[in-house]
C-alpha cells in the first residue's frame, strides 16, 4: 500500500509539477485547490503527508494546519508548508502551529522530494 | 483838626506806601533777591491772622467777657508750638502737589474731585464773606468815629445813607483794586505773591506798633503802669468779674474757642495761603514757630489794660467797647495817636481782606468756575489758544464780587452783631474743613464720598445753628425762629437743637457740627468703596514724607503725549514766556535738545500737570492733561504696575495655552502622519510581499518544470512539450507581471513617460480589438461593436490607452460565458465625455467587490480555478492611466447577465463649447 500525499495548492502549474514529482517518487497523490477542499479530503481520507500552500483561497494554510492539528486522529499527518513569502514570521508561525517542515518557493524539486521521503521514512534510493 | 480829607489822605498815603513796598518786593523777587524766605517776614506775614477783629474786637470782647478773648490767640499759639508737625506736613504736601488753596488741598486728597473742591470753595466763600464784611465794618466805624474828632461819640447803628456816600463801600472798592493789582499779576498761584507777603508783613508791624502805642499810652500815660490800672479796676465789681472765670460755663467756652481758633489758624483760606501756599522754604517755619506766638503775645499784652481803661474812662457803658482803642486817645486829645490807631486798624483790615480775597478768588476760579467752564465748554474754552486772559478775568471778577458780597452782608446783616460774633461765625464755618483735611492727612481710610457727606452735613448744621439765627437776629428771618424753632417745633430750635441746653451758642453749634461732620465722614468712608485714585492720593498725602524723596516718580502718567501738545497747553494757561522757560529748563536739566524730543516722557507730563495745577487747580489740570495725553489717563502707578503684572501673567499663560494647543495639534498631526506612514509602510510591505508572491509563483513553475525536464530525460515527448509549454506560458506571465509592476511604480512615482498626441479613440479601440482577435476566434466569442460616428479626437498616449482597452477586453474575454461568449464594445458621446464601454455576458462581479476589483493584486478566483490567472494589477494600472487623462474607469453595471466596464474621457473644452453652442 503506497503512502499518500495531499497537495494543497491553488496554482495549477505548481500542482502539476508537485503531483508529477510525488507520483514519480512512488506516492499516491491527492489534490486540493483550496483550504475547504483540503479539509474535506483530510476527513474522508487522512493522508500520510500534506504539502500545504499558505496563500489559499477561502481558508489559508494556517487555518487548515490548525484544524488538522486540533484533531488527535490526524496528529500523525506530516505537514510541509509551501510558502512564497519566505518570511521568518510565517515560518515561525507555521512551526508553532505544528508544521513539520517548510519549503520556500521557488523550490528545488529535489529538495521537496527528499524532504517528503525523509518525513515519511522512505529510504531515498538515490542517496 | 482831623477832618475827613486828612483822614482820607493819610489813608491813601498809607496805602500808597503799601503799594510801594509791595512793588519793590515784587521787583526784587523778579531779580531773584526776594525777602519772603526770611523767617521774620514769614512770621510777620502770619500776623495776617490778627485782623481788625483783633485790633478792635479783642478789646470789645475783653470788656464784655473778660479773658475770653485769649483763646482765640491761644489756639494758633498751640498750633504752632505743639502742633507744628501738622503744619509742617501741610506745607510739605502743598509743595509736593503744587496745591493752590485749601479747596485744592482737600479735593487733591480725595482723588482730585471737582465736586468736592467746589463744595469747599462755596463753604469758604459763604464762611468768609461775613469775615470780610467785619473788616469793612471796622474800617467804616473807625472812620466815622474818628471824623467826629474832637467829639467822642458812639457810632450810629444803621446809618441811613446811600451806598455812594457809605465809607464802607469805598473801602471795599479800594481794597478790591489793591487785591487785584497785587494778587492777580501772575496766573500761577503756586508762584508766590512776594509783594503781597511783604506788604502784609509790613502791615503786621504797623498794627502791632499802633496797638502797643495805645497800650503804653493807656497803661503808662493815663495810669501809672499795670499795677495802678488793675488796682483801680479791682475797685469796680463788674470789672473784677472780667478778670476771673467765675461765670458759669466759662471753661467750656474757653475750650471751644481754643479748639476753634486752632483749626482756624490753619484752615482759614488766608491762613492756608500764607502758611502753605506762600511759604517759600520749610525751614522758615521753624522761626515762625516761636516768632508768631511771640507776635500774638505782644499784640495781646495790652488788650485787658485798654479794656479796663476804657471801662474806667467811659463808666456808663455809653461807648462801644470795640472802639475803646480809638476813643481813648481821642478823649485825651491825642490826635496823632488816634490817627495811628486808625491806620493800624486799616492795616489789619486791608491785610486780611487782600489775602482772603486772593485766596478765595483763586479757589473760585480754579475750583468752581474753571471746572464748570471746562466741563461744559460753554465758551469754547478748550479750543481757546490763550487762557491767561480768561483766568485773570475770572479771578479779578471774583475778587470784586467777593468784596461786594462782603459789603452787602455788612449793609444788610452786619449791624446787629458785634465784631467778635461775626468772626466766630466764620471760624465755625471754616472749622468744617477740619475733619476732611486733618483726617485726610492721617487716615488713609477717608474717601471722597465721606468727605463730601461730612462737609455737607457740617455746613448745613452750621448754617442752621449759627448763620440762620444771625439772619433772624437782624430781622431777615422772623425772630420766633430762634425762640420757638421752625414751624414751632421746639426740638429744632437752632440754639437748642435736639434739646441740647446749658452751653453757649457757639459750643452748641460746634458740638452738633462735629457730630454730623465727623460722623458722616467716618461712617461713609468706612462703608463706601474707595476708587483707585483716592487710595493713591490718600497714600501720597498720609505718607508724604516717604514719597517726597521719590519725587514725581510716585505718580506717573501712563500713556503718551507729544512735547508739542503739552507745550501748547502750557502756553494757553501760563503764556508763552513762562512755558518756554519751564520747558527749556526741563530739557536743559536732562541734557536734551528740545527740538529732537517729540514724545514727552512721564516726568514732563507730570511737570506740565504740576505747572497747570498751579494755574488752574489740580482738578482742572487733570482734565486738561487728559485731553492731550493719549492712552491711559490714570496716574496710578501702583494700579498700573499691578495691571502690568496681571496682563503679563495673562499674556504668558495665553502664550502657554497657545503653545500647548500648537503642541497638541502638532502632536495629533504627527500621530496622523505617523499612522499614515505606518499605513503606507504596511501597504508597502503588503505590496512587496504580494509582488514577491506573484513573482515567485510563475518562477516556481518555471524552475520546477525546468528541473523536472532536466532530471527526467526519459519523459514522453508529449509530456515534455506540455511541460515546456507551461514554462513558456509562465515566462510570459512573469514578463507581463514585471512590466506591470514597473509601470505601476512609474505612474505612482510620477516618472511615467507619456507620449501625447491627438487620438481617434475608436481607432485605438479597434487596434486593441485586433490584438485580441486570435483569442476571440479561438474561444468562439461573439464581438459586437457600436461606434458613434464623427467623434472628436482626444489628446492622449496611444500605447497606454490601448493597454487600458486591451486589459478590459481580456478581462471580458476571460470572464464571459464559457459556452456562448459574447463581448460588446461601444464608443459614444455622453454629455461632456466620451464613453468607451466593454460589456460581457459572464456571471458578473459580486456587488460588494465593486470597488475592490480596482485594488492592486486583487484577483477574482471565483470559479476560475482552471483558468490562468492575471497579475491582479491590470485594472489598477488601467484606472491610474485613465485618471491621468482626467477621466474615470468604472464598473458601470454588473449582475447575472454580465458586467459593463466603462472608460469616460473628458472631451476637449472647445468641443464642449461647440456642442453647447449648437
Amino acid at each position: 500500500m503506497p503512502q499518500t500525499v495531499l497537495v494543497v495548492e491553488d496554482e495549477p502549474h505548481i500542482v502539476d509539477s508537485l503531483s508529477f514529482l510525488m507520483k514519480k517518487a512512488g506516492f499516491e497523490v491527492f489534490i486540493a485547490r483550496d483550504g475547504d477542499a483540503a479539509l474535506r479530503m483530510v476527513k474522508s481520507r487522512p493522508p500520510d503527508l500534506m504539502l500545504l500552500d499558505i496563500m489559499l483561497p477561502r481558508k489559508d494554510g494556517f487555518e487548515v494546519l490548525k484544524s488538522v492539528r486540533s484533531n488527535d486522529a490526524w496528529k500523525e499527518i506530516r505537514v510541509i508548508l509551501l510558502t512564497a513569502k519566505g518570511r521568518d514570521v510565517d515560518r515561525l508561525k507555521g512551526m508553532e502551529l505544528g508544521a513539520d517542515d517548510f519549503v520556500t518557493k521557488p523550490f528545488s524539486t529535489k529538495d521537496v522530494v527528499r524532504l517528503v521521503k525523509q518525513h515519511l521514512g522512505v529510504e531515498d534510493k538515490l542517496a | 483838626m482831623l477832618v475827613d480829607w486828612i483822614i482820607i489822605l493819610s489813608s491813601i498815603a498809607y496805602l500808597l506806601v503799601l503799594f510801594a513796598i509791595a512793588y519793590v518786593a515784587d521787583k526784587r523777587a523778579e531779580r531773584g533777591v526776594g525777602i519772603t524766605s526770611h523767617p521774620y517776614v514769614y512770621a510777620l506775614s502770619l500776623g495776617v491772622y490778627c485782623t481788625s477783629w483783633t485790633f478792635y474786637g479783642s478789646v470789645g470782647l475783653a470788656a464784655s467777657s473778660g479773658l475770653n478773648f485769649l483763646p482765640i490767640y491761644l489756639g494758633p499759639t498751640l498750633v504752632f508750638v505743639l502742633w507744628w508737625l501738622v503744619v509742617k506736613k501741610i506745607i510739605r504736601i502743598t509743595k509736593a502737589h503744587r496745591i493752590t488753596s485749601i479747596a485744592d488741598f482737600i479735593s487733591s486728597r480725595y482723588g482730585k474731585s471737582t465736586p468736592l473742591s467746589a463744595l469747599v470753595t462755596i463753604i469758604a466763600v459763604v464762611g468768609i464773606v461775613p469775615y470780610i464784611s467785619l473788616q469793612l465794618k471796622a474800617v467804616a466805624i473807625s472812620f466815622n468815629v474818628l471824623k467826629q474828632y474832637p467829639e467822642v461819640v458812639a457810632p450810629l447803628n444803621s446809618p441811613p445813607i446811600a451806598t455812594v456816600a457809605d465809607t464802607a463801600f469805598w473801602v471795599a472798592l479800594v481794597l478790591a483794586i489793591f487785591a487785584i493789582l497785587f494778587g492777580t499779576r501772575n496766573i500761577d498761584n503756586s508762584e508766590h505773591h512776594d509783594g503781597v507777603v511783604v506788604a502784609i508783613a509790613f502791615e503786621s508791624v504797623v498794627k502791632l506798633l499802633a496797638f502797643l502805642a495805645v497800650g503804653i499810652f493807656v497803661t503808662f500815660g493815663l495810669y501809672d503802669g499795670f499795677g495802678d490800672l488793675f488796682k483801680q479796676a479791682s475797685r469796680v465789681p463788674e470789672l473784677v468779674q472780667l478778670m476771673t472765670f467765675e461765670k458759669e460755663g466759662a471753661y467750656v467756652t474757653w475750650v471751644t474757642l481754643t479748639t476753634l481758633s486752632m483749626v482756624a489758624a490753619v484752615c482759614l483760606p488766608r491762613q492756608f495761603q500764607v502758611i502753605a501756599v506762600e511759604n517759600v522754604n520749610e525751614p522758615g517755619l521753624r522761626k515762625g514757630v516761636w516768632l508768631f506766638p511771640l507776635y500774638l503775645l505782644a499784640i495781646n499784652v495790652f488788650v485787658l489794660p485798654i479794656a479796663l481803661g476804657g471801662m474806667l474812662q467811659f463808666p456808663k457803658g455809653g461807648m462801644n467797647a470795640d472802639t475803646f482803642i480809638l476813643t481813648l486817645p481821642m478823649a485825651h486829645g491825642q490826635e496823632m495817636l488816634a490817627l495811628l490807631v486808625f491806620l493800624g486798624g486799616l492795616s489789619a483790615a486791608t491785610s486780611m481782606v487782600i489775602v482772603a480775597t486772593i485766596a478765595l478768588s483763586t479757589m473760585v476760579c480754579n475750583d468752581l468756575v474753571m471746572p464748570i467752564l471746562l466741563r461744559w465748554n460753554w465758551l469754547g474754552l478748550k479750543q481757546k489758544s490763550d487762557f491767561t486772559g480768561v483766568l485773570l478775568f475770572v479771578r479779578r471778577s471774583s475778587i470784586i464780587l467777593i468784596l461786594l458780597f462782603g459789603y452787602a452782608y455788612f449793609r444788610f446783616l452786619g449791624e446787629s452783631d458785634a465784631l467778635v460774633t461775626i468772626g466766630l461765625i466764620s471760624f465755625a464755618a471754616v472749622f468744617q474743613f477740619a475733619p476732611a483735611m486733618i483726617g485726610g492727612m492721617f487716615w488713609k481710610g477717608g474717601n471722597r464720598k465721606g468727605a463730601l457727606v461730612g462737609l455737607s452735613c457740617g455746613i448745613i448744621v452750621w448754617a442752621y445753628t449759627l448763620l440762620l439765627p444771625s439772619f433772624a437776629k437782624s430781622g431777615v428771618l422772623p425772630i420766633t425762629f430762634i425762640a420757638a424753632g421752625p414751624w414751632g417745633i421746639e426740638l429744632l430750635r437752632p440754639y437748642e437743637l435736639f434739646g441740647l441746653q446749658g452751653i453757649d451758642h457757639l459750643t452748641h453749634s460746634l458740638f452738633w457740627t462735629t457730630v454730623f461732620n465727623v460722623g458722616g465722614y467716618v461712617f461713609v468712608s468706612l462703608y463706601t468703596r474707595h476708587s483707585a485714585i483716592e487710595r493713591v492720593q490718600g497714600a501720597l498725602f498720609v505718607d508724604v514724607y516717604r514719597y517726597a524723596d521719590q519725587g514725581p516718580r510716585s505718580q506717573l502718567w501712563q500713556g503718551s503725549a507729544s512735547v508739542e501738545d503739552l507745550f501748547n497747553l502750557l502756553v494757553r494757561f501760563l503764556g508763552r514766556a513762562r512755558a518756554d522757560r519751564a520747558f527749556s529748563g526741563y530739557f536743559r536739566d536732562r541734557g536734551l535738545e528740545r527740538r529732537r524730543v517729540i514724545a514727552a516722557d512721564a516726568d514732563l507730563v507730570h511737570l506740565t500737570e504740576r505747572l497747570l495745577s498751579g494755574a488752574i487747580g489740580a482738578a482742572s489740570a487733570r482734565v486738561m492733561i487728559s485731553s492731550v495725553v493719549k492712552g491711559e489717563v490714570v496716574r496710578l502707578e501702583e494700579v498700573m504696575t499691578i495691571l502690568d503684572e496681571t496682563s503679563q501673567v495673562i499674556e504668558y499663560s495665553q502664550n502657554l495655552e497657545q503653545k500647548s494647543k500648537e503642541l497638541e495639534s502638532t502632536t495629533s498631526q504627527l500621530r496622523a502622519a505617523n499612522e499614515r506612514l505606518q499605513e503606507l509602510d504596511r501597504l508597502k510591505d503588503e505590496f512587496l510581499s504580494t509582488v514577491s508572491h506573484e513573482l515567485r509563483t510563475p518562477l516556481t513553475s518555471i524552475r520546477s518544470f525546468s528541473e523536472i525536464l532536466s532530471d527526467h530525460p526519459d519523459l514522453e515527448d508529449e509530456e515534455k512539450s506540455r511541460f515546456l509549454g507551461i514554462i513558456v506560458k509562465e515566462s510570459v506571465r512573469l514578463t507581463r507581471l514585471i512590466n506591470q509592476v514597473l509601470d505601476l511604480a512609474k505612474i505612482e512615482a510620477g516618472q511615467m513617460e507619456w507620449i501625447l498626441e491627438d487620438l481617434d479613440i475608436p481607432q485605438v479601440v479597434e487596434n486593441a480589438m485586433d490584438t485580441m482577435s486570435a483569442t476571440l476566434s479561438e474561444k468562439d466569442i461573439a464581438l459586437d461593436v457600436d461606434f458613434e460616428p464623427n467623434l472628436p479626437e482626444i489628446r492622449g498616449d496611444r500605447d497606454r490607452l490601448m493597454q487600458v482597452f486591451v486589459n478590459l477586453l481580456s478581462n471580458a474575454v476571460k470572464f464571459c460565458d464559457e459556452d456562448q461568449g459574447w463581448v460588446k464594445v461601444s464608443v459614444f458621446r455622453q454629455g461632456q465625455e466620451m464613453a468607451i464601454t466593454v460589456s460581457d455576458n459572464g456571471r458578473g462581479v459580486p456587488w460588494q467587490a465593486r470597488e475592490y476589483i480596482f485594488e492592486k493584486f486583487h484577483q477574482s478566483r471565483e470559479g476560475l480555478a482552471d483558468k490562468p490567472h492575471g497579475t491582479g494589477l491590470g485594472l489598477s494600472i488601467s484606472r491610474q492611466i485613465v485618471e491621468y487623462f482626467g477621466g474615470r474607469l468604472e464598473l458601470v453595471q454588473t449582475g447575472s447577465k454580465g458586467s459593463v466596464f466603462g472608460v469616460f474621457l473628458p472631451l476637449p473644452a472647445a468641443q464642449v463649447i461647440a456642442k453647447a453652442g449648437q
